[in-house]
């Protein structure tokens, strides 16, 4: 029963299952993206209150679910690694964080420039942006971490350990980031509610949710692959995949 | 030996060498006043205006000088040999971590809340808010320690760690932050601070409980 699990520890297995689902993905991400973008700009009505403002949701919300949809990836990936001591958890874990740091990244670029129009100001200290930096911190610290180890195993299991205390953190921090900005009543944020959404502006999102999925599918294989060949360079079966 | 007694001993030589070169006990507790004196120098403002940020102030600078002395906590004795004979001495390593992070506190924590009415007058904090402060301060360089020995334990072994230790820990402070001037905030402006501090309190004792494992096990990773 456990074969499949000892299966996913071989490097050669890794890099090979890796190449031959990443076009799946590609193209997954391709269509339902492509779907999406031209439903949700074109063809879905603009919001009675936001008007055409509203539509970065397309682009903002997808990268905010897989900010931390790529933190949880890196805290299981590196917690497979330090318990069963499976390298292969390391490399996915160090392939996921740097994609995870870009989504969250742009989750943050794209709320300041939703928030120009909504709140007239880039930045307005509204909890969930604060906690998404605070989340980008974390990757930062989780990155550097592991590069500064001259040793790359004692790196890996260091940044592992770090990201699953983290994730613990997360929820913490969120919480009292909310609890923060309802005890400094500051500039009052008109909460963007999810009111009922036509069809025509759900589907849209929920095409780009999966598409943004299967893009991060495609760009962690992408770099697992790399990962893999990097850490496995001195194997033979390397050196025969890239003659080949 | 029982676990307890390995605490005592370990607090009590903890103590005894720090006591031994006191300037590296003064210099953390200097550079919180020097912090705080630099956001009314930079920030020109007038008393009045000065106590609303008091509580900010007063714990950014707190959060950052418990930063500086939370780099040498394992390092003399990772550098020196100690931390291998404590680790092979046959008690647990969390053991190991929980009496040096308890003696690390009282040697920087407890230090900084002594020295925290002499910035709050100077703040303009209200004596009527010091209680709260106090309790606030003494709970969340407790955290502090806590979550920081676990930065210092994933860090111990690296030549330039301490801005990255910063980088690691700072994040995860970050509550602290929020409710430590919460509670002080809430208890200048006259309503129940009680909130924050049992925030502050769980916090504590959660980090606490699961922290010292976390250390424990990082300090396997560097060391072995």
């Amino acid at each position: 029963m456990w074969t499949w699990f000892y299966r996913l520890a071989s490097p050669p297995f890794v890099y090979r299952t890796a190449g031959a689902l990443m076009p799946w993905f590609l193209a997954a991400a391709a269509a339902t993206i492509g779907y999406g973008t031209i439903a949700g700009l074109a063809f879905a009505p603009p919001d009675y209150q936001q008007g055409d403002a509203f539509r970065i949701i397309y682009v903002h919300a997808p990268s905010a679910w897989l900010s931390l949809f790529a933190y949880t990836t890196l805290a299981v990936a590196g917690a497979i690694g330090l318990i069963w001591r499976i390298k292969m958890g390391h490399a996915v874990a160090a392939a996921t964080a740097p994609i995870g740091a870009s989504f969250t990244l742009s989750a943050l670029v794209t709320g300041s420039l939703w928030g120009r129009p909504m709140w007239g100001t880039y930045w307005a200290w509204d909890p969930r942006l604060t906690s998404e930096l605070i989340l980008l911190f974390l990757y930062v610290g989780v990155m550097s971490l592991r590069s500064a180890f001259e040793d790359p195993g004692r790196g890996d299991r260091a940044a592992a350990l770090l990201a699953i205390v983290g994730v613990v953190n997360v929820p913490i921090i969120h919480y009292s980031v909310v609890w923060w900005n309802s005890l400094h009543q500051g500039a009052t944020v008109a909460k963007i509610g999810k009111p009922e959404m036509p069809g025509s502006m759900l589907w849209p999102l929920l095409a780009m949710f999966l598409g943004f999925m299967c893009f991060y599918g495609a760009v962690l294989c992408m770099r697992l692959r790399g990962e893999v060949l990097n850490r496995e360079r001195q194997a033979a079966w390397v050196r025969e995949a890239m003659r080949s | 030996m029982s676990a307890g007694a390995a605490i005592l001993l370990i607090v009590g030589r903890e103590l005894r060498l720090s006591f031994r070169r006191p300037d590296q006990l003064l210099q953390p507790l200097v550079f919180f006043l020097i912090v705080t004196t630099l956001f009314p120098l930079g920030l020109n403002l007038q008393l009045s205006l000065l106590k609303d940020m008091a509580p900010g102030v007063l714990w950014t600078a707190a959060l950052l000088s418990s930063l500086l002395s939370l780099e040498s906590l394992f390092k003399g004795d990772a550098d020196d040999g100690t931390l291998e004979q404590l680790a092979l001495s046959g008690q647990s390593l969390t053991v190991i971590v929980i009496a040096k992070t308890a003696a690390h506190w009282l040697l920087s924590g407890a230090a900084l809340v002594l020295a925290s009415p002499l910035v709050a007058i100077a703040l303009g904090i209200p004596s009527a808010a010091f209680g709260t402060m106090l309790a606030s301060l003494v709970l969340g360089t407790m955290t502090l320690s806590w979550l920081g020995s676990i930065g210092a334990a994933l860090t111990v072994g690296l030549k330039r760690g301490n801005v990255l230790l910063s980088l690691i820990v700072l994040p995860l402070a970050m509550p602290l932050l929020i409710f430590g001037a919460g509670a002080t905030d809430r208890a200048i402006s006259g309503t129940s601070p009680a909130g924050a501090l049992y925030f502050l309190g769980s916090l504590c004792i959660f980090t606490c409980t699961l922290a010292p494992f976390a250390a424990a096990a990082a300090l396997r990773i560097t060391l072995d």
